[in-house]
């Protein structure tokens, strides 16, 4: 659980440049990171390669914050 | 020009798609040549290409067919490692007046022609967008912007590839996705062999040039559009008409 919140961090950090102690699991990617819907979609493709997995367009659109991306990995770990 | 970049053109086995296929190769790229039907010719392509000291591969896909398109495009990213330049290319007719044509002949004009150009250009540009960089090409067609009698489903697929086109440049300038659209007039092909003599004489009045188009001439505006040359051009329907439509 921490371990899927340490690794979602860093690949934010890299791609939407920004600080660290701004990536909490409660800040939203569009308002608080300051991404657009773009990067989101990138964020979501560099967490499929990171994790593994496969992100339906569907569960993509429901990541709004960084704790739903954890959440979602998590329950398909 | 095109050394160690990798394209894939829809539709490469006849006509304006093996033209493009060849002279993208000629400039050095890896080719990927797409075909839906006609295996044989599609290999033919493959084998000319090899002779330019590039590499290429023939794929069956059905442009219209998600599933097959994800495998396609899957299938070059494995073989060359990487999806630099797209050409949607495919394109199919089927001709008749308004008020006789059929529900099906409008839905498979639009499924293969708009369409098919949507599901390719959505399954490349996750690859593009992870390499920061790519040119995805339209062949449209001036018909989409003047209109033509007897091929409403053609010309309406062909006007949606250009709103399509702007869309797609607007949405991915960001990530240096280059999309442009290519508008062929009266091109030398299978598809134009169909028009009798009084019909083509009567098309060539229209043209400035005086000359109808070959293959060739749409190849090297793609090829320019394709290469470093064009990469301050994006959004843009290019006319390769002979003037007819100013
Ligand atoms: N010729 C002209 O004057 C003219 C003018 C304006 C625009 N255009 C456009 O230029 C493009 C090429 O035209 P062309 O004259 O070269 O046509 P063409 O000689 O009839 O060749 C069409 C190509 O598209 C492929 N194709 C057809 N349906 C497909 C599908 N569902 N999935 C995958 N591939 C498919 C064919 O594959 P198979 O060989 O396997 O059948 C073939 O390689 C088209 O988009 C056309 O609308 C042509």
């Amino acid at each position: 659980m921490a371990d899927t919140f340490e690794r979602v961090k860093k690949i934010v950090v890299d791609r939407l440049d920004v600080e660290e102690s701004k990536v909490t699991m409660e800040a939203s990617f569009k308002e608080d990171l300051e991404a657009d819907s773009l990067d989101v979609v990138e964020l979501v493709m560099e967490l499929e390669d990171e994790f593994d997995t496969e992100i339906s367009d569907e569960e993509a659109e429901k990541i709004a914050t960084v704790g739903d991306a954890v959440n979602y990995i998590n329950s398909t770990l | 020009m095109l050394k160690g970049k990798v394209a894939l053109v829809t539709g490469g086995s006849r006509g304006i798609g093996k033209a493009i296929a060849l002279e993208l190769a000629k400039q050095g790229a890896n080719v990927a040549v797409n075909y839906a039907g006609s295996e044989q010719k599609a290999q033919e392509v493959v084998d000319e290409i090899k002779q330019y000291a590039s590499d290429a591969i023939k794929i069956q896909a059905n442009v219209a067919n998600e599933a097959d398109v994800k495998a396609m495009i899957k299938t070059v990213v494995e073989q060359f490692g990487s999806l630099d330049i797209l050409v949607n290319n495919a394109g199919i007719t089927k001709d008749n007046l308004l008020m006789r044509m059929k529900e099906e002949e409008f839905d498979q004009v639009i499924q293969t022609n708009l369409k098919g150009v949507f599901l390719c250009t959505k399954g490349v540009s996750r690859q593009m967008m992870k390499q920061k960089s790519g040119k995805i090409i339209n062949i449209a067609s001036i018909v989409g912007v003047t209109g033509n009698p007897g091929q409403a489903n053609y010309v309406a697929a062909k006007a949606g590839v250009i709103g399509l086109t702007k869309t797609t440049a607007k949405e991915l300038a960001t990530r240096n996705i280059l999309v442009n659209a290519v508008a062929p007039g009266f091109i030398e092909t299978d598809m134009t062999d169909l028009l009798t003599e009084e019909q083509r004489n009567s098309m060539l009045q229209m043209i400035p040039l005086e000359r109808l188009g070959k293959a060739e001439d749409v190849a090297k505006v793609v090829r320019f559009l394709a290469s470093e040359d064009g990469n301050y051009v994006t959004g843009q329907t290019i006319h390769v008409d002979g003037g007819m439509v100013m």
